[in-house]
């Protein structure tokens, strides 16, 4: 097999339909795709290569449910096998019956006993479809209904920096704010704080992380907001 | 409607506090530019924190009402495009639209704040139009405020364009402004539960139970009021309104240049 020749460089910033790799020794993955011999950028971003494999990381865009994604959704429908979510993305997402809840539950029962119309909720993603449906379930470590709070959204490309390396930025909101905070893989943020302060103070923080995502030390940057503002209160 | 973030926005206003950290009575930052769009006689830039509308004034000749021979007009439209938030449509103007260019309009036609008697060209046969057209940039909570602060920025900023016999080159501008009488000042008082907030934002437009705006003079003479929501209101819910409304109209007031 011939060998493959790439275009770009690691890091570089592509734009759709941009060509990254000619030949069939390179891959393409995420918001890459192949056309012919070449592998084409589909997003605007930064282009990664790893071995063989091109891959873009976005930098901006809706969210695309991913099969395995921890994310925060809302019930928009109630209807006979199940609930109908809206997962913050274009596709329709649904959480059926049985991957709800473990209950036995009679025919023709209460289903806003579980969740009603606007709740949210913590809820993993088991399948996607070819046909981008999503199936959604509630079986699983910290997946449950959201009470209280107050939920906020962020572009699904910072959620990344948001949580950190190993979860670093967001525990150390966490213990500075010592308010409960869940991030969805689709932008969705869901903040719990004893009283107010705390929580508006978090989401402050989460809104300045999103506008400085692409400043070097960002972590040390945070922690020195995060100092100063919790020693005025 | 979310109960959930109704407790919530509740539970903030208990502790005296509200979703973005301000009080209940306090607006966001206020800034305003005039002269904002060229090609408009008079334009303004309003913004109420992240909000930010944009009115513009253009100039027409043409006959007036049978009913006031000798009177001017003026047309407020409001179109809320889908680019300013995830909440708008395209299309039509909806109920929202329909009733922000009403208010707006109401609160400056019945305060009496233009002279459209002097808007007259010739008796029964010519007379000016004013067409006010507001444009949300960024819908951020609060449109009526701010797009009424916008649309009596923009009408003080107008400049009547030269006319010659029925035709009007809007490339001269004569250094003539629109006869001012009064300058009214919109402001917009919510209640959620117990309290009563200013300048909300949509975390809080879409929980609120009952809202007044009322627009006001210099001398504190109310002259428009629209209610919204679905619950009613009290006596005293009105009177403290107004009183609100009273007092955050002399701050905004200083805005308006």
């Amino acid at each position: 097999m011939e060998k493959g020749k790439l275009l770009i460089k690691d890091k570089e910033v592509v734009v759709p339909g941009e060509v990254l790799a000619q030949g069939m020794s390179y891959l393409p993955s995420q918001g890459t795709y192949r056309k012919g011999n070449d592998v084409i950028a589909s997003k605007l971003g930064l282009a990664r290569v790893e071995g063989n494999v091109v891959k873009i990381i976005p930098v901006s865009g809706r969210y695309l449910p991913k099969k395995g994604d921890v994310i925060i959704a809302k019930v928009t429908d109630i209807n006979i096998a199940g609930w109908t979510v809206d997962t913050n993305s274009a596709y329709r997402a649904m959480l059926s019956m049985k991957d709800a809840t473990s209950d036995f539950i009679r025919r023709g029962s209460d289903l806003t006993r579980y969740f009603d119309i606007d709740d949210y909720m913590v809820t993993k993603i088991f399948n996607v479809t070819s046909q981008n449906l999503v199936d959604l379930t509630m079986k699983g470590p910290g997946l449950k209904k959201l009470e209280g709070g107050r939920i906020m959204t962020v572009s699904p490309s910072k959620v990344p920096r948001i949580i950190g390396k190993q979860g670093s930025m967001v525990s150390m909101i966490k213990q500075a704010t010592s308010c409960n905070i869940i991030v969805g893989q689709n932008g969705v943020v869901f903040v719990k704080g004893i009283n107010p302060e705390d929580e508006i103070l978090t989401v402050k923080t989460i809104k300045k992380i999103e506008e400085e995502s692409h400043v070097a030390g960002l972590t040390d940057k945070i922690k020195e907001f995060l100092d100063k503002k919790s020693k005025k209160r | 409607m979310n109960k959930g973030k109704r407790d919530h926005v509740i539970h903030y206003l208990n502790n005296n506090i509200r979703y973005d950290g301000r009080k209940k009575e306090e607006y966001r930052e206020i800034s305003v530019e005039t002269g904002v769009i060229r090609t408009a006689e008079g334009s303004a830039r309003v913004k109420f924190g992240e909000t930010e509308v944009i009115a513009g004034v253009k100039f027409e000749v043409g006959k007036p009402y049978p009913d006031s021979p000798d009177a001017g007009t003026m047309m407020v439209n409001a179109e809320l495009i889908p680019m300013s938030s995830p909440d708008f449509e395209s299309g039509p103007p909806g109920i929202v639209a329909i009733e922000l260019a009403r208010v707006v309009d109401r609160g400056i036609r019945e305060s009496g704040a233009i002279d459209f008697k002097k808007l007259c060209i010739k008796h029964g046969e010519l007379v000016w139009t004013i067409i006010v057209d507001i444009v949300p940039v960024n819908a951020f909570g609060n449109l009526f405020d701010v797009a009424s602060l916008a649309v009596m920025s923009a009408i003080k900023n107008a400049k009547f364009p030269e006319l010659d016999g029925e035709k009007i080159d809007y490339k001269k501008l004569t250094k003539n402004s629109i006869p001012m009488e009064e300058e009214p000042i919109s402001v917009t008082v919510l209640k959620i539960g117990d309290h009563l907030i200013v300048d909300p934002i949509p975390d809080e437009e879409k929980v609120l139970d009952a809202r007044l705006t009322v627009a006001t003079l210099k001398d504190e003479t109310i002259v428009a009021m629209q209610k919204g929501g679905e619950l009613s209101l009290s006596t005293e819910d009105i009177k403290s309104m107004i009183e609100i409304s009273i007092k955050k109209a002399k701050e905004i007031r200083k805005f308006l240049k």
